[in-house]
C-alpha cells in the first residue's frame, strides 16, 4: 500500500435492519480490512446462533451483551484505509435510548453518514440523526439511500426521498449535504459504480469519502492555544527552558507572532515552536507542540494563548445546548464540575430554558425535566471565567463536559451557543 | 499553503495530547511495558511528549519468566538509552510465594497469572494511571475501549457503564483506591504502527524480523520451540524462517512464516495479509469473548 495522506473520521448511526452493518461490512471487506480469521470467527458465531450466512453485525457488536441482544449499545470504532485516506468509523446505535452514544460518536466526526431505507423514506430516526449531526456541527453530511435493489433501482423513489430530506434539512444548520443511491447488500455505488442506476451521475460512496474536502474543517482563523502542561526540564542543558505544551485549537501560530495571554492580559511574542523533532516555523490544528515565549511570564494549565485583536469571550455565564448522559436527571440549581479545553471549574445550573425534541426540533417550554438522552438549552454560571467561543465557530473552544461531583461520572456534554 | 496534517502526524499528535493529559490529571502514572511493538511505540511517543524534559512515568514490566531473550535485552537497552525508571513485577515470584498457581499440561501458560501480578504491582507502586498500548483494531472488545478507562478498586472494567468520551475532553476523576487504564494509541492500526516506525526510523526487537528458529506446529499455529512449552510426542520441532507479529509470553505467541527482514518487507506483508495479528495468540482463542472476560478482571 502506498502512503496514505489524510485522516477522515465519520460517524454512522442506525438500527438493526436499515443495512448499516452490511454497509460497514462491505466497506471493510472491499477495502480488504476484514481478515480471514475474523471472517471465519464471524461465520462460526453466526452458525452458533442458528442464523444463515455471515452476520457482519457481529463484527462491530463486540461486547457480550450486544451479541446476546443483537443490538449495538456502545460506540464501536472501526478502521480501514485506502491509498488515499485512513478512515475511522464511529459506529453508533440509532435508537432514541442511545442518543448519548450518537452524540459521542458525532463529536469528532468530519462526515456524518445517514442511511435511509429506500422502501421507507425519511423516518423519525433519519430526522433524529440529521438533527444530531447538525447540532454537533459535523461539517459534511452524506445521505445514503439504501436498498435501491428492493425498489427496482427506481430514480423517482430516490428523487422523492431526496426532496423530502432537503425540505426538512432546510430548517437545520447543514453546510454540505450530498445524496447517494446505493445497495449495500449488492455493492451498488458503494465502491464501484452501479450498472443498475445509470441515471445517477454522482460519485460512489467510497469516492465521496476519499475526496470530500476536509482541509477546512478546522478553524484556521482564530488563534487559540490552551496551555495543557508546562515543560520545565530543570537540568543543566535546559536550565531556563519553560515550554507551554498543548494542542493548537484554532488559528495558525508562527514564530515571532505577537500574542496575548489569558487571563492575565499580558503580551509577549512566540520565541520558538518546539517539538521532539526540532523547531517548527508554524503550528496549526490539531498539532501538539510546545510554545516558548520571549518574556518570562507565569502561565499554567488552563490559561490560553490568543491574539490581542482576536480574543475569545471571557465569560462566567454560559448559554449552551446540553445532551444529558446520566440516569440521574439534570438538576436545576445543581452544582457540577465543568471541563473546558484544559480548564476546569465548578458551575451551577441557573436555568433550563427548553427541551429540544430531537425528532421534530420542537422546543418544549413546559416539560423541563431533563433525563438521560435529552437535549436541552440551559444557562449556567461558573466559579471562574472561561475563555470560550461559540461551538459553531470552534468545536474545541466551544465544547464542555459536566461531571457529577459525587460519582465522578461524565453526566452531560455542552455546546456553547 | 496546505494546512492538512499527514495522518501519521495527526495520530501522533492525538497520542501526545492524551499522554500529556495523563501527566496533569494523575499523580503517579506508569507505562505498562510488555516489550512488544505497541508498548515500544507508546514509550517513544511519551518521550516525545515531554521533550526536552525527562519522561515523568515509570515503566512497569510484568515478567512471566517465559520470555524471549531478545525482549529483555531490548527492554534494558531502551531503559538505559532514555534514562527511564523500570519496575518489574514477577510472575515467578508470585508462584514461589504461593500467590499464584501454575497451569500444567500442554497448553499451560502464565498469561492468566499476569493479571494478578499486574494488579498487585499497581497497588504496591500506588500507581493511579496505567498506560497501555492497546489498540481498538486489535480485537472486538478493545474496539469498545475508551482512551481513559475507569477501573474500580478491584481493577475491574465495566464495559456497559463506561464514561462517554467527547471531543478531546478526558475525565480522569476517581475515588481513592480506583485507578485508570489509559490507551494513547487507541486509534492506530497495525499498519499505521509500522508505517510510523519506518518514517521515524525507530529501533525494534529483532524478533519482529524474519529469522531462522526451531519451531513446531500446534492447532495450525507455529510456536517457538522452548523449554517453557511441553511438547506432545508427535510435535517435532523443525527449522523455519519466521517472525513475530505480536510479542507476548513464549508460551502463547505464535510465530509466522515470513521472509520480511526489514520494515519495508513487514509493511508489504501486513498490507497484504489476510490474517489478523492476534490470529496467532492462543490466549485469545480460548473462547469467543476471551479478551472481554480477561479485561473485566483487570487484564490490560
Amino acid at each position: 500500500m502506498s502512503h496514505t495522506s489524510e485522516l477522515l473520521r465519520f460517524s454512522t448511526a442506525g438500527s438493526v435492519d436499515d443495512g448499516k452493518s452490511t454497509l460497514i461490512g462491505r466497506l471493510l471487506y472491499d477495502s480488504k480490512s476484514i481478515f480471514e480469521d475474523q471472517y471465519e470467527t464471524l461465520r462460526k458465531s453466526t452458525e452458533k446462533r442458528g442464523e444463515e450466512g455471515v452476520n457482519l453485525a457481529l463484527l462491530t457488536d463486540g461486547l457480550k451483551a450486544e451479541r446476546e441482544q443483537g443490538i449495538t449499545i456502545d460506540v464501536a470504532y472501526r478502521y480501514f484505509s485506502t491509498p488515499k485516506r485512513k478512515f475511522i468509523i464511529a459506529d453508533t446505535p440509532g435508537h432514541i435510548q442511545y442518543t448519548r452514544n450518537m452524540v459521542t460518536g458525532a463529536s469528532t466526526a468530519n462526515v456524518a453518514l445517514i442511511l435511509v431505507d429506500a422502501r421507507n423514506g425519511v423516518l423519525e430516526q433519519t430526522r433524529r440523526h440529521a438533527i444530531i449531526s447538525s447540532l454537533l456541527q459535523i461539517p459534511h453530511l452524506v445521505v445514503c439511500i439504501n436498498k435501491m435493489d428492493l425498489v427496482d433501482f427506481d430514480e423517482k423513489t430516490y428523487v422523492k426521498i431526496q426532496e423530502e430530506f432537503e425540505q426538512f434539512a432546510s430548517k437545520l444548520d447543514i453546510n454540505d449535504l450530498s445524496f447517494i443511491p446505493i445497495s449495500a447488500l449488492q455493492g451498488d455505488n458503494v465502491v464501484s459504480r452501479s450498472e443498475n442506476m445509470s441515471w445517477y451521475e454522482g460519485p460512489t460512496l467510497m469516492y465521496y469519502l476519499e475526496n470530500v474536502h476536509i482541509g477546512s474543517d478546522h478553524n484556521f482563523i482564530d488563534t487559540r492555544f490552551p496551555v495543557q502542561f508546562v515543560i520545565r526540564p530543570n537540568n543543566d542543558e535546559y536550565h531556563d527552558y519553560r515550554g507551554y505544551a498543548g494542542r493548537v485549537a484554532g488559528g495558525i501560530m508562527k514564530k515571532g507572532d505577537e500574542v496575548m495571554l489569558l487571563p492575565s492580559g499580558f503580551k509577549s511574542k512566540i520565541a520558538k515552536i518546539d517539538t521532539f523533532d526540532g523547531e517548527l516555523n508554524e503550528a496549526f490544528p490539531p498539532m501538539s507542540v510546545t510554545i516558548l515565549l520571549e518574556d518570562d511570564l507565569d502561565l499554567s494549565r488552563g490559561d490560553m494563548i490568543v491574539r490581542e485583536n482576536n480574543q475569545p469571550d471571557v465569560a462566567q455565564d454560559l448559554d449552551m445546548m446540553v445532551c444529558w448522559f446520566n440516569e440521574r436527571p439534570l438538576m436545576l440549581n445543581g452544582k457540577y464540575t465543568i471541563m473546558h479545553t484544559s480548564n476546569e471549574a465548578r458551575c451551577i445550573i441557573k436555568e433550563i430554558q427548553y427541551k429540544l425534541d430531537v425528532n421534530t426540533l420542537h422546543r418544549n417550554l413546559d416539560d423541563k425535566k431533563v433525563v438521560m438522552n435529552d437535549i436541552a438549552r440551559v444557562k449556567l454560571r461558573t466559579t471562574k471565567p472561561l475563555f470560550i467561543d461559540a461551538y459553531d465557530k470552534n468545536r474545541i473552544t466551544g465544547s464542555v463536559i459536566l461531571i457529577d461531583e459525587g460519582t465522578n461520572e461524565t453526566v452531560g456534554a455542552g455546546m456553547i451557543v | 499553503m496546505n494546512y492538512n496534517l499527514d495522518y501519521l502526524k495527526e495520530l501522533e499528535s492525538e497520542s501526545i495530547y492524551v499522554i500529556r493529559e495523563v501527566a496533569t490529571q494523575f499523580e503517579n502514572p506508569v507505562i505498562m511495558f510488555s516489550g512488544g511493538k505497541d508498548s515500544i511505540l507508546m514509550t517513544y511517543l511519551a518521550v516525545k511528549a515531554f521533550h526536552p524534559a525527562k519522561l515523568p512515568f515509570t515503566l512497569l514490566h510484568v515478567d512471566t519468566g517465559h520470555n524471549f531473550d531478545e525482549t529483555i535485552e531490548f527492554r534494558d537497552n531502551l531503559v538505559s538509552r532514555y534514562g527511564l525508571k523500570l519496575v518489574v513485577g514477577s510472575v515467578q515470584e508470585a508462584i514461589d510465594e504461593g500467590k499464584a498457581v501454575e497451569e500444567t499440561g500442554y497448553n499451560a501458560t502464565r498469561n492468566y497469572l499476569q493479571t494478578n501480578v499486574l494488579l498487585e504491582s499497581l497497588e504496591k507502586g500506588k500507581y493511579d494511571a496505567a498506560l497501555g498500548g492497546g489498540r481498538r483494531d486489535e480485537e472486538k472488545a478493545r474496539a469498545k475501549e475508551r482512551f481513559f478507562s475507569h477501573r474500580d478498586e478491584f481493577g475491574q472494567w465495566d464495559p456497559k457503564n463506561q464514561r462517554p468520551e467527547l471531543w478531546n475532553l478526558f475525565n480522569g476523576k476517581k475515588k481513592f483506591g480506583e485507578h485508570f487504564r489509559v490507551f494513547p494509541i487507541s486509534n492506530w492500526t497495525e499498519l499505521d504502527v509500522w508505517q510510523y516506525f519506518k518514517v521515524e526510523n525507530v529501533e525494534l526487537p529483532s524478533l519482529y524480523f524474519a529469522h531462522k528458529r526451531q519451531v513446531f506446529e500446534r492447532d495450525g499455529i507455529l510456536l517457538a520451540d522452548s523449554e517453557f512449552i511441553q511438547k506432545k510426542p508427535e510435535e517435532r520441532p523443525f527449522e523455519a524462517m519466521v517472525r513475530c507479529r505480536t510479542i507476548g509470553d513464549v508460551t502463547c505467541t505464535g510465530v509466522w512464516k515470513s521472509e520480511a527482514s526489514d520494515i519495508d518487507g513487514i509493511i508489504e506483508e501486513v498490507s497484504t495479509t489476510r490474517q489478523t495479528e492476534r490470529g496467532g495468540r492462543a490466549d485469545d482463542k480460548r473462547s469467543e469473548t476471551a479478551m472481554e472476560d480477561r479485561k473485566k478482571q483487570g487484564y490490560f
